[in-house]
Parts: C-alpha cells; structure tokens; sequence
C-alpha cells in the first residue's frame, strides 16, 4: 500500500482494498465481498443517520466492488444524497458513482436531474464542472432532455469561467452524440463557431471537437469555421516551440489542437477564397518541411507529436486530391517513413499510403516504393504490419505490377497467419481476375490458391473460376489441363476436386486426345478422390459422371457401374442416392440424342459483378479494400458510358451486372449442388425456379409426388411480389387471387406514414373469422424498434363482394431494411386461408425532396466519400428506358429531380433527406443509362451507410 | 476515443472508462477479448492494432497497460500521445506513480481522468491547468486522514 494517500484519505476503503487482495482464491475474495456487502446494507439500512463521510466510504466501497466485476444492487439513493453535500469530495464520490452505475429507474433520475441542475446554477466553477462532467459521462437521453437546451447558454455566456467551458462545450458534444435531434445550435451557432478564436487554448481544444462533430453532420452552418481554423493553424505552426508555454508538448507546438484543426478542415473542400487556401496551403508545406528538421529531442514523445500533425495534415491533402505537388511530396514523406526504425510509423505509413494510392496524383509515386513493401510483407515482425503491407500492396496494383504483386501475395500466403488467409484469397482471386490478360494466368493463380490455402478460398472464388473458364473457351482446354495435373497430387484439397469435377465433365474431352488423360484415366482420377470428400462435392461429382456419359460414350459401362453400387444407389444420404437412381435411369433408357440434348455444356453465364469483390467489401472495413475499387469504378464508369480506355477483354471480364451475389452463387450451386431433382434442371428449366428456395420444397420429384395426396397445407410463405411494385408509387393493387384483392393507398409525411388497406372479397359467399395482423420481423423488431406501425383490428366478416378497410398508422424511428410483414387468415368456405404479404413501406417513402444547385450537390457529394458511404449497381434495364418513366419513378420515389446538375444531360441527379425520429440521413442519387447497352449505374451516397446499400437495393430492381 | 482502459500484466481490470453507451455484459466481454489480445501481443510489436470496426492504441508502462480504442478517422500516433500525457499526469500527482496507487486511489484516477478528457475527447492539455484543477478539489476536502499501513 502507498506510503502516501493524497487528497482524502478513507481509512476503511484502504483496509478493505488490501483485504480483497490479500483474498488467496476467487472464493475467499467473493466470501469477504458478501460479508462486506452485508455490513454495507446494514449502515444504509440502520435506524442511526449516516454522516456524510461515512456514507461517501461505503458508496465508494461498492463502487470498486463494481469495478472488480460484481453486481451492485443498492446504493444508488445514497450516492443521489452524496450529490447534496455541500462538501466536495462528497459530491465528487456521489457523481462517480452515479457515472460509473448508470440507473434507469425514474424516480432516481428525476433526483440526479435535480442535482445536477442545482450545481449548474450554483456559479461554483467547481461544482458546475461536477455535474458538466456527470452528465458527460452518462449522456443518457433523459439527461439531453434536461439539459441539452441549458448548456450551450453556458458555453458561450461572457462570464462563464474558462475550465466550465471546456467542460460544456465536450458535455454537449456528448448529448449531441445521442441525442442529435434535441441538441439544436440555432442561434448559438456563429458564438460556438468563434471559440476557434478564444485566447484559452484549452478552450480551443475542447471547443474544437464539439464543431468538427457538427460540421459533419451540418457542415453548411458551420463553414464559416474554415477561415477561423486556418488562421489559427497559421498562428501555431508558425509558433516557435516555447511561445505556446504549457501547450507545448516535448518541443511541438499545440499538438492536440493542431491535429483537431487538421481533422475539421477535413469535413470541407478546399477553401475558395484564394487567400485562405494559399495560408492552408503554406501551412501544409511548413508541416511538411518541419518533417524534414532534424529532432528537437530524442525522446519518442517529441517525434510522436509532430508526426501526429504530419500524419493529419497529409490526411487533408490526400481529402482535398487537387495539389500534385502536395501528393507526391506526401507520398516522398511516407516513402521514408516506410523504412524507419519505429515499428509505429511504418504502420501508419503502409496504411496511409493505401489512400495515397488511389489518387491519380500519387499512384505512380505510390508504385515506386513496391519493392520496399514487398520486403515489409516478407520480413515485418508483427502481423499487423504486415497485414497493412498485403493491403498496401493491393491498393497499389494496377496492369503494369498485377503479375509480380499477385506472386509475391501467393507466396506470402503459404506462411500467412490464419488470420488474415481468407482475406489474402480473396484479394488476390480478385488481382488476377481484375488485371488478368491471358487467362491460363488466372487459371493457375486460383489453382495456385486452392492448392496453397484451399481451406481458406470460399464457395465465391471457386464458382467464379469456373464462370470464367465457361464463358471463355480460349481458356478452357488448358483449363482442363491444368485441373487434371493438380489432381493427379496424391492430397489434394477438396476445393481442387470441385473445380475439377465440374471442368472436367465441361472439358474434359478437350483433353481426352491425350492417352495420358484418355476419358478413363479422367474418370479413374476424379473418382479415386470420391470416397475422402464431402456430400456436397459427392454430388457434384455424380452430375460430372452423368455428363462424361455423354461426352464419353465409352466410359458408359464403367460409370453405370459405379452409379449401380450399392454405396451410391443405396446410399443413406438422400441427394446422393436420388442422383444416382436418376442418373443411372437417364443413362440407361435416353437415347443419345437426348442424352446430349439434356447434357449439353454449359451455356455461358451473364456477365456479372464479381462476387469475391462483394465478399472482400462486406469482410473488410473501408480502408483496406475500397481503394483500388473506388478508382477502378471511376474508370468502370467512364467506360459504361462511353469513353474508358481498356481493352474489350477486361471489360468483358468485370463489366458489372445487376445479378446480386446471392443469385450468382445459389445460380451455380442450383445446377450442382443443392438441387433435389438434378434431371429437371438438366433439362433446362432451373430458372423456373426461384433462387434461394429451399430445396425440400422446390419441386423435389418424390416429395412432390407423394405431397399431392395430403391435405392442401395454407401457405404461410411471404409473398413479396407486390412488394417492389410499390417503391415508387403509393398506391395500387399490392395482392390478388382468385379469392381476395387487397389494394392500398397511402401518404407520408416527414417520418410518419398513414396506409389504408383496402380488402375487397371476390367471391360471393362470406370470409369469416377476418383478422389481419401487422408484425416486424428481423431487425425491425430488435430492441431499436426502426418502424413503429399500428393499426385497429378490423371486422371478422366480409360479405361477399363487400370490400372493408383498415387504417395503418406508421412511424419511423429510425432506418431499417426488412419490411413489416402483413398477416391475413380468414375462413373460406370451411378452409382456413392464411396469407403473409410484405407491406411495402420501405424507407424511401420518408423522404423529403431537397433542391440544390450543382455546386452545392457536387460538394456535398464529395462530403460523402467515405467508401462505406456510397453504394452502386450497375445493371440491365428491366423497363423502358423511356426519360419521362424515369423521371416518373424519380419522383414517385420521393426525391427532388435535379435539372442542369450533372454534366451529362443524360444522367438523371436527386437529392433528399429520409426523416426519422431519431435523425435525419441527407441521400443523392444519380442514375446514369446506357441507352446502347441498356444498362444503368446507380450510385447512392447517404450520410449513413445502410442506407446508401438499402436504397441501392430497392431502386436497382425499379429501372 | 470510445474507452479507455487500464489492466495489468496480470490482466487485472485497474480503470475502465466508457465513452459510448455499452451494456455491462458489452464491457465485460470486450475486456475480456482486448485484455486477451493486447497481452499476447509480443515487446516491440507495433502499438496500433484493428479490432472489430475500431482501432485499438495501447502501451505498456511497467506493469500497466493502457489502452484506447478509437474510431477510424482518428489519429492513433496522437492518442498514443493522449496516453502519455495521462502517465504523466498520474506521475506528477502521485510522485512517481505506481499501479498500487491506482488500486488504492482509484477515484483519483478517475478524477484526474475527467479533467484531462470528457465525452472521449481532450478537455485540457496543459498539465499545468488539469493539476491546478485536481489540487483546488482537494484543498477543498474537509479532512484530511493519512493513512499510515505498511505496504503489502
């Protein structure tokens, strides 16, 4: 125990402390808690008065009891008594508590409130930064209610203290965190953005995180803090080292505020008054220079500071991506950081030039340090150094590098952490696809990959492979060649056997001529890896079997053979066993005409996004992968509409489609792998049934056959084909059957919505026992109630012909995605009919059009450039590309239509802003068509990301 | 910044500060997993490391970790610098800090904690202005008991 316990001393506090830690078990700690909790309640609980100390010894007594991690039940009211002493160290172990054992219960909170409310207006600084610090440190929403209208009165009155201040501006950053909507600056707004000028540098730097947070979130209110904060830039870096006294940290003027300042300039472009850019610009260049100073002091301290600033300001440079000079001498920066003795700083280099990378200032400057990064892959220690390298690596890969980055990352990969293997697959499966020119070079690359980390490449790289080795044919002899090299390797990885047996059964007779792979000896191999695999690849082998008869007559018998075993048509597991009856019948009684009519290749795929791209994004956050992305959907772009520079291979190669990764696996999977009646989608007719079924149901032959003979089951399933219909228009017919017709009307304003449901029976006889019932499934139901909908219960009959109504009321709380679903049961001539239907409110329905002007959507645009921000679709027109049925479904979306906005007449451009009750999220748009290849790229950027992916969902499948 | 926290080479719990609202089973088990990987990491290994969606800013002094957790736009050499500064601070009040007397005088830490940062950010650099703070509340204590028991 210190010899020395500073402040107030608690004698029992301290005895209990080295109590608990002289505890030798768990037990004996928990036994001597207990006891100590016992004696607690029986003070609180005694008939004598408690005296404010001792009250203060035993809440601080539970609270490190809560802190050791044991639950506290009780207390809470006698830290709420603490809160009135009038002697400080009472009230301070009070707001402690009271901070670290957040209580819901009201009546508590009513008495905190009061508290804090009493200290507020105390005029004691000390006690005012008490209860400021309190209402930080829980930021409940009940707290913003109280508060959030007092303190800015606070932060900005003449005669507030300057630590009170400090304390308000951060306290009301907090609430605003929470509870943005009842934090509202109005009229204090141009008085908080003048702190920036306050001669306290604390103030300052306290006052400058409140303003970056609401300049990102209102960032036209408070642009006038641009000017302000260069100026004050200016004035500290231009500071010699002692001027700014205790702000000085280890010889580096202001650190803190300067990197705070750096980091505001972020949530604007570039200044437009020349001025102002030209000090920025100067003072960026100082930064820069001040790198190349020798070191004022050794310690680590000192370079950690200014590199914090230099690694900001080249943050703001990289965000502005309009001065080359500034971008390559960044870039010259990181180079030699990329090299230095700091493990630290070779991180944050490797990472910050992942960005630099994507700016077509730098990337070539980017490029000339491959060598250095390559080696920082081979040699870094520590693995997330070298994490930061592969990444590094895969941002800067272009055409000219593809081939010497996609090796070195294979070879890493035979060494790789287990952590990081999926991803490395994945990066390097979608490199040679990306930069691929001839394809025997992709083909080994995958090959390469599933051989050296076949259990790290997922479903996603395998299909794709094999969509590209079909839609190709110039690969697809040496495609089978390959395959059947690798697996003549006595252990090979199951993977391998997949893509080999579905190559195979394409191509194999594109090999065939050979004796050394003569259809037997194909067979023979494929079959040899049979019994060590799966059920899955088992299946998909058969299917490969099936179609060697046909491509092979000769290797009928022995396959028939094998079909006819007992293993496979006795086999226990049933899709095993149904494909070999069926396969085996097929062979025997088609004739060959059939035969190859019903086996034919493959046709090729539709061109289509790649799905391992869409797996990286949603593995990874931004930073590592978006990138190479974001600049290559750059040039995708030019090229969709026009222009672009690459040659047609590529383009045919990652020429997006609006096919979602969902239907690009279950596309593949559904001929050999999940289908129940393999015969059926042999003949053709797989795309009759819908992707994702699940595959009892989806018409399995046996099932089917027996199912028919019992009773007809009510359908529960979800029944959502009105439900797209309705995304850009509110009204209309959203169900129909030969029984019941349900039509709707409705209107939105801001986050509230109101639907008339109207059901009308068809039939002359009566519906009874009429209940409907609105449920929120997934999400929507999750303790963040996202839509609230209520609704009156409607008559239990419905005359014949008569049509009832019923009135939904609905709230938006916050954004969401699922729809709530609508049930309906009714009694039908004796037969209960039981129906569930999406309700199609989606969450475009809460918009609120905003007009602007091109500069100020373009920038706003920009604002919105984190990669998680945006969401894009590029796919083929379903409807009319007709301009006034576009601009039809614009509007019917919700959204203002802006004209004379984007460059291109033929782009459409809208803006709005999706009200909830919890926030606002501000959403563009812009849908650029394609008349001549009847495509579309949609791109959104919303404030929020989920609602950037949620729209893009909904709208790709409108045009 | 969305906490702070404080263990020892043990993996004790010495401070925990929560600067977004988490459950208590949330706290707990984010604890258990960074206390878990921050002690596997290796001397010499780089201070920064992902973690979930954030990015986690450790260093160890003596026989203490401390470790902050900051969302991505955030800069991580300067909070490396945030955690010193805090060092330094626990130091000067202290005299030559040690982990004992944050076991001991917890609720000092957690002052001291609060005026040097509030909602996750900095309030007050200057070590100058958050001392001067710390010292007028306690010239404002009533008594003062020193405690005189032999150390452990």
């Amino acid at each position: 125990m210190p010899a020395v316990s500073k402040g107030d001393g608690m004698r029992g506090l301290a005895v209990f402390i080295s109590d608990i830690r002289n505890c030798k078990s768990k037990e004996a700690e928990i036994k001597r808690i207990n006891k100590e909790l016992a004696n607690i309640r029986s003070k609180f609980k005694g008939d004598k008065a408690l005296d404010g100390y001792s009250k203060k010894k035993y809440v601080c007594k539970l609270l490190f009891i809560f802190l050791l991690g044991h639950d506290i039940d009780f207390g809470h009211m006698e830290a709420v008594n603490l809160l009135s002493s009038n002697k400080y160290t009472e009230k301070q172990i009070g707001y402690l508590f009271i901070s670290v054992l957040v209580n819901s219960n009201s009546e508590l909170i009513r008495l905190i409130n009061n508290a804090i409310k009493n200290d507020l207006s105390s005029r004691n600084p000390t006690f005012m930064c008490l209860a400021l610090h309190c209402i930080a440190n829980v930021g409940s929403r009940e707290m913003a209610e109280a508060f959030a209208s007092e303190i800015p009165r606070i932060l900005v009155a003449g005669d507030t203290m300057d630590s009170v201040k400090q304390s308000a501006a951060l306290c009301l950053l907090r609430l605003y965190k929470t509870s943005p909507d009842l934090v509202l600056m109005g009229e204090w707004t141009s008085r908080v953005v003048h702190l920036l000028n306050d001669q306290h540098m604390g103030v300052v730097t306290a006052a400058i995180s409140l303003i970056t947070c609401l300049s990102q979130k209102n960032p036209d209110e408070f642009k006038t803090c641009v000017s302000l904060a260069v100026s004050r830039l200016s004035r500290i870096v231009s500071s010699a080292s002692t001027d700014l006294q205790d702000y000085t940290y280890y010889f580096v003027p202001a650190p803190w505020l300067s990197c705070k300042l750096l980091r505001l300039l972020q949530c604007y472009p570039p200044p437009e008054d020349g001025a102002v850019k030209g000090r920025l610009v100067e003072c960026l260049e100082t930064i820069l220079n001040k790198a190349q100073e020798p070191p004022k002091s050794k310690k680590v301290q000192h370079s950690n500071a200014k590199n914090a600033i230099l690694f900001e300001a080249i943050s703001l440079i990289i965000h502005y991506d309009s001065e080359p000079n500034l971008l390559v001498r960044a870039c010259n920066q990181l180079g030699q950081f990329l090299q230095h003795r700091e493990t630290n700083l070779r991180y944050l280099a490797l990472e910050s030039m992942c960005t630099l990378a994507s700016s077509e200032f730098s990337h070539e400057a980017v490029k000339t340090h491959i060598e250095t990064v390559i080696n920082a892959l081979k040699t870094e220690r520590d693995v997330s150094v070298r994490q930061r390298a592969a990444d590094l690596l895969y941002a800067m890969c272009d055409r000219s590098n593809a081939k010497q980055i996609v090796a070195e990352m294979l070879s890493y990969l035979e060494t790789a952490d287990y952590s990081i293997r999926e991803e490395m697959v994945l990066k390097v499966a979608i490199l040679a696809e990306k930069y691929a020119v001839d394809y025997s070079w992709y083909v080994d690359t995958i090959l390469n990959l599933i051989r050296i980390a076949g259990d790290y490449v997922s479903e996603e790289v395998w299909y794709r492979v094999i969509q590209i080795v079909i839609n190709r044919d110039d690969v697809q002899g040496y495609a089978a060649k390959t395959v059947f090299e690798a697996l003549q390797a006595p252990a090979c990885h199951e993977n391998m056997v997949k893509v080999g047996g579905y190559i195979l059964g394409e191509f194999g007779n594109l090999i065939a001529g050979d004796p050394r792979s003569s259809p037997l000896v194909q067979f023979n191999l494929l079959h040899s890896k049979f019994h060590l695999c799966s059920v899955p690849t088992r299946a998909l082998l058969l299917s490969a079997y099936i179609k060697f008869i046909n491509l092979f007559p000769e290797t009928k018998a022995t396959i028939q053979e094998v079909l006819r075993c007992d293993s496979q048509i006795r086999n226990s597991d049933v899709e095993l066993q149904q494909r070999a009856v069926e396969y085996l019948k097929l062979s025997s009684i088609a004739s060959t005409d059939v035969l190859a009519t019903v086996l034919e290749e493959m046709p090729p795929f539709p061109e289509r996004e790649s799905s391992i791209l869409a797996k990286l994004k949603k593995k990874k956050g931004p930073g590592a992968v978006s990138v190479t992305e974001l600049e290559d959907s750059k040039r995708e772009g030019g090229e969709l509409n026009g222009g672009g520079d690459r040659g047609p291979d590529t383009s045919a190669m990652s020429a997006s489609n609006a096919v979602s990764r969902h239907s690009v696996t279950s596309n593949l999977s559904y001929v050999f792998q999940s289908t129940p009646s393999p015969s059926a989608d042999l003949l053709g007719i797989r795309s009759s049934a819908p992707a994702g079924t699940a595959p009892a149901s989806a018409g399995n032959l046996l099932v089917d056959v027996f199912s028919e003979a019992g009773p007809a089951a009510p359908s529960a399933a979800v029944n959502d084909d009105g439900f797209l219909r309705f995304v850009c228009k509110n009204n209309g017919v959203l169900f129909e059957n030969q029984l019941l017709q349900i039509g709707i009307k409705s209107e939105y304003r801001q986050n509230l919505g109101r639907m008339y449901l109207f059901y009308g029976n068809k039939t002359s006889v009566q519906f009874a026992s009429f209940t409907t019932s609105v449920s929120c499934p997934g999400e929507l139901q999750s303790h963040i109630l996202s839509l609230n909908v209520q609704t009156k219960q409607v008559e239990p009959l419905v005359e014949g012909g008569a049509q009832i109504q019923q009135v939904l009321n609905i709230e938006c709380l916050t954004d969401f995605s699922d729809a709530p679903l609508l049930n309906i049961k009714f009694r039908y001539g004796g037969a209960l009919q039981n129906l569930t239907l999406k309700l199609p409110v989606t969450i475009n329905k809460f918009f609120q059009p905003t007009e602007m002007s091109s500069h100020d959507f373009f920038q706003r645009w920009k604002q919105l450039s984190q990669p998680q921000q945006e969401a894009q679709k590029i796919f083929k027109a379903n409807h009319s590309m007709d301009t006034e049925v576009l601009k039809a479904k614009l509007l019917g979306l919700g959204t203002a239509l802006l004209d004379n906005v984007d460059p291109n007449p033929e782009n459409y451009v809208c803006a709005g802003v999706i009200q909830t009750k919890g926030q606002q999220v501000g959403c563009l748009l812009r849908l650029e068509p394609n008349a001549q290849a009847q495509m579309y790229r949609l791109t959104l950027r919303c404030s929020k990301d989920s609602v950037s992916r949620r729209l893009c969902e909904l709208l790709a499948e409108q045009f | 910044m969305q906490f702070m926290l404080l263990f020892s080479r043990q993996g004790k719990l010495r401070l925990q500060k929560w600067y977004v609202p988490l459950s208590d089973k949330e706290k707990k088990k984010i604890t258990r997993e960074l206390v878990q990987t921050v002690l596997a990491r290796k001397p010499k290994m780089c201070s920064f490391l992902e973690w979930r969606d954030l990015k986690i800013v450790y260093k160890r002094y003596a026989s203490l970790y401390f470790c902050c957790a900051i969302e991505d736009q955030d800069n991580e050499l300067i909070t490396l610098e945030i955690i010193h500064r805090y060092v330094e601070l626990l130091d000067k009040y202290f005299g030559s800090v040690c982990e004992l007397d944050i076991i001991f005088n917890f609720e000092k830490a957690y002052f001291i904690l609060d005026e040097f940062l509030l909602g996750g950010e900095a309030q007050e650099t200057s070590k100058k202005n958050v001392l001067k703070a710390i010292e007028q509340a306690d010239l404002l204590q009533e008594v003062r008991h020193l405690i005189k028991i032999t150390p452990n």
